[in-house]
C-alpha cells in the first residue's frame, strides 16, 4: 500500500485536487443549466476515446482489432454527440436576451 | 528529417504540451458551462480541447520504445464511422428526447473504457507469455497495478453502459419498471461477488485467463439490475449518477496509460457528476440512497386505490377556458413533461403572445425537477423563443401565486400535488411544489385522469377551484388560441 501510494505520487495528488475542483466549479450553477451541464460533462468524459486510440494503435492480433474499432467508434460517438447535443441544447438559451 | 538523440522525445514533449491545453480546456469549460452568457462558448472550448488531444494521440504518440501508433487506417475509420453516427443522432434528435440521447451517449463512453480494459488484458496475455500465471508468479507489483485497474475500469465501464442502455430504454418507454422479489440482496450479492471475483484474481488465488470475462459479464448484468427496479422519475438522478461512473471509469484508463489528460478529464466529470447527482436530489428532497432503493410505485407504497382523495372532477372547454384567460389579470403557466411529449412549446409560446396582447401578464413557473431533467423545460421553452425573464424558478414564483386569476398546469402532476406538503404517508411527501392552490382558479391540461410519474393520485384535480381541460397538449392550446382570436 505505501510502495503503491509513493510509486503513484502524481496520480494521487492530481487525483485529490481535481476532486475538489469538479465540486467547486459546480456547486453554484442554476439548475435551469443542470442537464447543458451533465451534457457537457458527458462529452468531456469522452476523453477515455485516447485510450481506445492507443490500445488500437498497438493491437496485433484480429480480436484485439476488432475490439478496438468497436471502442474507437463507441468512443467518437460519445464525444462527437455529446459536444453536438450540448451546443444545440445550448443554442437555444442564446436566441434572445 | 535528421534524427538527433533527443528528437524522439521531443515529439512525445510536445504531445504533453497538448494535453496540458487540453486538461486547462475541459476544466475551463466546465467552468464556463455553469452560467447562462458563457456556456456555448465553454462547450466549443473543451470540444477544441478534445479535437487536439486526439488528433495530437494519433500522430504523436510514443511507446516507451519510440513506436508510433499503427492501425491508423482503423483508427480514421472508426472516427469517421463514430463522428457519422453520433453527428446523425445528436442533430436528429427531438428536443423532447435529450435526456435518453445523453444517456446513450454515455453509455457509449462506458463500453468504451471497458473495452478498453479488455483488450489491454489480452495485450498483456499475449506479451508476458505464461498468461495470468506468469504475471502473478513474477509478483511485479507495477504489473498487479495494472491488472487491478483493468478490472476497476472493466467493472465501472460496464455497469455504466448497460445502466445507461436500460435508462434510455426506460426514458424511451420501451422497457418497464420491474423488480424482482428479493431484488435489493441479489443486487448487493452480485456487486460483492464483483469485487470477491475481482480481489481472488488479482491475489492470485484463483488462476484463469477467463476470469476477466466472467467478471464483465456478471457487470453488465448487475448495471442491468441496478437500473430496472428505479421509477423513471427518477432516471435523471440515475443517469447523472452513471455519467459520473463513467469519468471514473476514463480516471482508470488515464492510470492504465500514464495519461494525465484522461485522468484530469475522467476525474472532473466524475467528482462533478457526483454532486450534480446530489443536487438534483436534493431538489426533489430525497436522499441518493432513497432514490436508488426505495423505488416509486412499484412497492405499493402509496394507496393508490384505497383511500386515494375522492369527490367530483369538474371538466371545462377550451372556449370557456379562454374567456376565462382572456379576462384575467395575472396568468401562470405551469409545464411539464407532457408539454414536452406534445412537442407544444411553440403553441403555449403563441398563446402567451396572444394573452399579452390582451394585457394579460403571463409568466412560466418552472419546478427543478419539471419534466424529465432539471431544465429541461428551460430548454424547450427557449427553443420557442420564450422570453427568459418569463421562466421565474419555483422559489421566486410561489409568494406570486396568491395573486394569481389563472394557473395553466401543462401536463404537470407530481410537482403540482399538494399531497407532498400535506399527506406524510405519501412518496413525495416533503419534495418542495408549486403552490398553485393558492391561485384564485386552476385549468389543468391533462390527457387523463391516470396518476404521474410517481404513480399517486393527485387531490389538486378534484378540488373546487380546478376545472380540468382534458386532451393531448397541443391540441388543446392550439383550441385555445383559436378560441382567443375568433374572440376579437
Amino acid at each position: 500500500m505505501i510502495e503503491f501510494i509513493a510509486s503513484n505520487q502524481d496520480f494521487i495528488y492530481l487525483l485529490i485536487l481535481m476532486i475538489f475542483v469538479g465540486i467547486e466549479l459546480i456547486s453554484h450553477v442554476p439548475s435551469v443549466l443542470h442537464t447543458p451541464l451533465m451534457s457537457g460533462a458527458n462529452a468531456i468524459h469522452g476523453v477515455v476515446i485516447i485510450g481506445s486510440i492507443i490500445v488500437m494503435g498497438q493491437a496485433e492480433e484480429t480480436i484485439s482489432l476488432v475490439l478496438g474499432f468497436i471502442a474507437v467508434v463507441l468512443g467518437t460517438l460519445n464525444v462527437v454527440g455529446g459536444f453536438v447535443v450540448t451546443d444545440r441544447m445550448l443554442e437555444m438559451f442564446k436566441k434572445r436576451k | 528529417m535528421v534524427y538527433g538523440p533527443w528528437s524522439k522525445l521531443r515529439i512525445m514533449n510536445l504531445l504533453y504540451v497538448i494535453y496540458l491545453v487540453s486538461s486547462f480546456t475541459f476544466i475551463l469549460g466546465l467552468k464556463m458551462l455553469g452560467s447562462p452568457k458563457s456556456a456555448r462558448k465553454g462547450n466549443l472550448i473543451a470540444a477544441f480541447g478534445m479535437t487536439i488531444a486526439i488528433f495530437g494521440t494519433i500522430f504523436l504518440y510514443e511507446d516507451e520504445g519510440g513506436n508510433h501508433l499503427h492501425n491508423l487506417e482503423f483508427i480514421f475509420g472508426g472516427l469517421l464511422l463514430g463522428t457519422g453516427i453520433g453527428w446523425l443522432m445528436a442533430k436528429r434528435v427531438q428536443m423532447t428526447a435529450m435526456p435518453q440521447m445523453v444517456s446513450f451517449f454515455n453509455g457509449m463512453g462506458g463500453a468504451c473504457a471497458a473495452l478498453i480494459s479488455v483488450i489491454e488484458y489480452r495485450h498483456l496475455m499475449h506479451h508476458t507469455g505464461g498468461g495470468l500465471s506468469g504475471i502473478l508468479a513474477s509478483a511485479d507489483s507495477a504489473m498487479l497495478t495494472r491488472l487491478s485497474i483493468m478490472y476497476a475500469g472493466l467493472i465501472i465501464g460496464a455497469i455504466s453502459f448497460s445502466g445507461s442502455i436500460i435508462a434510455y430504454g426506460k426514458l424511451e418507454g420501451k422497457i418497464k419498471d420491474k423488480m424482482l422479489p428479493g431484488q435489493q440482496f441479489i443486487n448487493i450479492g452480485l456487486f460483492l461477488a464483483l469485487v470477491v471475483l475481482a480481489f481472488l484474481s488479482v491475489s492470485g488465488i484463483i488462476e484463469s485467463d477467463m476470469l476477466l470475462y466472467g467478471v464483465g459479464v456478471l457487470a453488465l448484468l448487475y448495471g442491468v439490475l441496478f437500473v430496472m427496479p428505479i421509477g423513471g422519475a427518477d432516471m435523471p438522478v440515475v443517469i447523472s449518477l452513471l455519467n459520473s461512473f463513467t469519468g471514473v471509469a476514463a480516471a482508470f484508463g488515464g492510470f492504465l496509460y500514464d495519461n494525465k489528460v484522461m485522468l484530469i478529464g475522467g476525474i472532473l466529470v466524475g467528482s462533478a457528476g457526483t454532486l450534480l447527482t446530489i443536487v438534483m436530489c436534493r431538489a426533489m428532497n430525497r436522499s441518493l440512497i432513497n432514490v436508488l432503493i426505495g423505488n416509486f410505485g412499484g412497492g405499493g407504497a402509496s394507496s393508490a386505490s384505497g383511500e386515494g382523495p375522492q369527490g367530483t372532477v369538474k371538466s371545462i372547454n377550451s372556449s370557456d377556458a379562454a374567456i376565462l384567460l382572456k379576462y384575467a389579470k395575472k396568468v401562470v403557466i405551469v409545464p411539464g413533461y407532457g408539454l414536452a411529449v406534445a412537442q407544444a412549446q411553440h403553441v403555449v409560446h403563441e398563446l402567451e403572445e396572444l394573452l399579452e396582447a390582451e394585457g394579460v401578464e403571463v409568466k412560466y413557473a418552472i419546478h427543478p425537477v419539471a419534466g424529465r431533467m432539471p431544465g429541461h423545460m428551460n430548454v424547450l421553452l427557449a427553443e420557442s423563443n420564450v422570453d427568459y425573464d418569463k421562466l421565474v424558478e419555483m422559489e421566486d414564483i410561489n409568494p406570486e401565486f396568491s395573486t394569481t386569476d389563472v394557473v395553466v398546469v401543462i401536463g404537470a402532476n407530481d410537482v403540482v400535488n399538494p399531497a407532498a406538503k400535506t399527506d406524510p404517508t405519501s412518496p413525495i411527501y416533503g419534495m418542495p411544489i408549486l403552490e398553485v392552490e393558492d391561485a384564485r382558479q386552476t385549468i389543468v391540461m391533462k390527457r387523463s385522469m391516470n396518476a404521474g410519474y410517481a404513480g399517486i393520485e393527485n387531490e389538486l384535480f378534484y378540488r373546487d377551484k380546478t376545472s380540468m381541460l382534458f386532451g393531448d397538449a397541443k391540441k388543446m392550446l392550439t383550441s385555445l388560441v383559436s378560441e382567443l382570436k375568433a374572440m376579437d
